[in-house]
């Protein structure tokens, strides 16, 4: 997983609430048996027309937000579906950083195992960030993690809270299976534990 | 001890440790797979070097994009094929019980795990999938998963999570005539909205819930993700342990005995705290649909769709405006009536056996609409099994509905059953976002007796009339 320190980008503005996983990476393009190439699929029903060519009213498809790493929505960012395809579609995209009011939760968590830096901010702050996202190259945004802020280009910071495990993890670009397995002791002394107490817990085999 | 809820005892009973910022290290009981969102966890697995820690605390069925037509025939699609052939390899390569496409067991995987007795109560359950709140009707601990957490369990037979807030949503009451679980969920959901239960577990509680068969509950838990909670629970009793006696993979003899002694204890102490409580009355809810993208926009079926111009939020006018154009309904008119194309009784909300019935009972005797595609796919190859016994299929195709093999079909447009543009679908599914049963297709969420009513008469019906 890539570290995730400071990030100096082009945001893009999608104002709306409730964007679904459906609307990040449609159902249909959930086939693929590998992590990568799915950023072309990015928010497929809005990008593209029916014919297939580019919408050009879509934020993503004008320069310079082509080159955003930084998204700004409002409320519910990735309700719907589980699917972790909707973040690496947003990273492969080149999306490192969302912003928003709020999120769902599947969505969240999935960000941080990715490597993505999601970040709630009140609405009213998201609104003064899309206003910045909206001067486009003249006006990227810096996120930096370590001291938990977001700077806004004329210099003013904004700071957010993140849990400190997941603020470790995403600095270091740890891995969570990694991190867990050093708590191997402790996850078979459960297991022994078990053993004794539901000796019921059956075991699936099928032949 | 500080009396606890059911969730408390549950996650309690699993932590294996907790981390000094509060997150756990949370056992995994079950593990359930399925060629869409493991693909890339045994790819991260082998390229690590890494095995299944429990392949014996996993099962994997294919679902999501199987087709549901002859099944002797190879799949056509080639991305459909490759995802199959890829779990095949997997589990063979990692040694994953597993229940293949022409096995009588496949099916949907939140259908497959309870009937098979692999979900079971007091457990934790996780899947890459969200539905997989399903088997919290069994009194378990079940939530959906990502890709990486996937790969995590796999390695770990652990999660890492942090514990969800409690919330109690009480159903008092006796529901009245052609009013079903879906109904008591979508009026659940139209109440609270998609975000109310954002954080939290839903506890069902209630006169009403413990009235509900197994299905209907796991009908109601199916669709707590859509209410925004992280999992939904109904605390374990004699329906259930009935439910779970005999099941193929189940405790059995004096393993059964204990096991259901430990199930005991773990309903909701007296007095333990709930951050969040929701009445309803039984009575008072209808037979109950969507008429938007969002499955907080219910309506009983005596109602009319709403008028933007009585919002006073901008967005939220906004938002209805475009729910209203891509449905191609007008604010004001009665949603009764509203003729449709397609009728899909199906999914992991609505698929088992009672949902059959139930869909049968209005079927019988009469003919599908004229110009209405009405398709019946049941949750397993068991639940197509028994049907065909009690002889519902002749039901159905009598009717002229079609009969089809099990599979997540047109739930989600990612197999060769979807919607055309503009296509109206009376769907017993979970899920009504947009282009969700394929590009443009409109959903109606309903029950399944009310999605039968909808095949008969060719627009959308209060089933009361029927039967
Ligand atoms: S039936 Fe639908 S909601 Fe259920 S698992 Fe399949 S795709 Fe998901």
């Amino acid at each position: 997983m890539e570290k995730f320190t400071t990030l100096s980008a082009i945001a893009a503005a999608l104002p709306e609430a409730n964007i679904d996983t459906d609307k990040i990476i449609p159902a249909r393009f959930l086939k693929t048996t590998q992590r990568t190439g799915l950023g072309r699929h990015a928010f497929d029903a809005m990008r593209y027309r029916e014919d297939g060519s580019e919408n050009p009213d879509f934020v993503l498809n004008r320069e310079p937000w082509r080159k955003a790493e930084i998204l700004i929505t409002f409320d519910n960012l990735g309700c719907g579906s589980s699917r972790e395809h909707a973040p690496w579609a947003l990273l492969d995209f080149g999306i490192r950083c969302v912003i928003a009011p709020s999120f769902a939760d599947i969505f969240f968590n999935n960000c941080f195992k990715n490597g993505i830096l999601p970040i709630s901010l009140p609405r009213e702050v998201c609104e003064r960030l899309m206003d910045d996202a909206s001067m486009g190259e003249n006006a990227r945004l810096t996120v930096d993690l370590a001291r938990q802020v977001v700077i806004r280009p004329d210099g003013e910071e904004v700071s957010f809270d993140i849990d400190p495990f997941r603020k470790h993890l995403l600095l270091e670009g740890l891995d969570d299976i990694g991190q867990t397995l050093q708590h191997e002791q402790g996850i078979t002394r459960y297991e022994n534990r078990e053993h004794q107490e539901k000796s019921w817990m059956p075991s699936i085999h099928i032949d | 001890m500080a009396p606890r809820t059911l969730f408390d005892k549950i996650w309690d009973d699993h932590v294996v440790e907790t981390l000094p910022d509060g997150t756990s290290i949370l056992y995994i009981d079950r593990h359930l797979v399925h060629e869409v969102t493991s693909p890339q966890a045994f790819e991260g697995l082998r390229l690590a070097g890494r095995r299944l820690r429990h392949p014996e605390r996993t099962i994997a069925v294919v679902d999501h994009n199987v087709p549901t037509s002859d099944r002797t025939q190879p799949i056509e699609e080639p991305e459909s094929r490759n995802q199959i052939e890829t779990l095949e390899r997997n589990v063979k390569e990692f040694g994953v019980p597993y229940f293949p496409l022409l096995s009588a067991n496949q099916g949907i995987v939140h259908v497959v795990g309870p009937e098979q007795g692999i979900s079971l109560p007091g457990m934790t359950i996780v899947c890459g999938d969200s539905h997989t709140s399903t088997h919290g009707a069994m009194g378990s601990l079940a939530f959906g998963i990502g890709t990486s957490e996937v790969e995590h369990v796999m390695a770990t037979q652990t999660i890492l999570q942090k514990p969800a807030k409690n919330m109690r949503v009480t159903v008092e009451g006796v529901p009245g005539h052609g009013v079903s679980a879906k109904d008591i969920m979508l009026a659940i959901i139209g109440r609270i909205g998609t975000a109310g239960g954002t954080g939290h577990v839903i506890e069902f509680a209630g006169s009403a819930i413990r009235g509900l068969d197994m299905a209907g509950r796991m009908t109601l838990c199916n669709m707590s993700i859509e209410a925004g909670a992280r999992a939904g629970l109904v605390a374990p009793d004699e329906t259930t342990f009935e439910y779970v006696r005999g099941r193929p993979f189940a405790p059995k003899g004096e393993d059964f005995d204990r096991a259901v002694a430990y199930w005991k204890t773990l309903a909701t102490d007296e007095g333990a705290h709930f951050d969040k409580e929701v009445t309803l009355r039984a009575e008072d809810i209808s037979p109950t649909l969507t008429w938007g993208t969002s499955p907080e926009t219910v309506l009983p079926i005596s109602g009319t769709v709403p008028d933007p111009a009585q919002e006073p939020d901008e967005a939220r006018r906004a938002q209805m405006q475009r729910m209203l154009d891509y449905m191609g309904l007008e604010a004001g008119q009665a949603i009764a009536g509203t003729p449709v194309d397609v009728v899909f009784i199906g999914s992991c909300t609505n698929s088992r056996i009672e949902d059959l019935r139930a869909a049968a009972r209005v079927a019988e005797g009469r003919k599908v609409a004229q110009g209405v595609r009405a398709m019946i796919v049941p949750g397993s190859g068991n639940v197509k099994r028994q049907a065909e016994e009690e002889g519902l299929d002749k039901v159905f195709l009598d009717a002229g509905f079609e009969w089809r093999e099990a599979g997540c079909s047109m739930c989600l447009g990612m197999n060769p059953d979807r919607l055309t543009p503009g296509q109206r679908c009376a769907s017993t599914s979970n899920r009504n976002f947009e282009g969700r049963q394929g590009p443009g297709g409109r959903t109606h969420l309903l029950s399944p007796a009310m999605a039968a009513a909808a095949a008969v008469t060719g627009c959308l019906t209060d089933v009361r009339e029927l039967v």
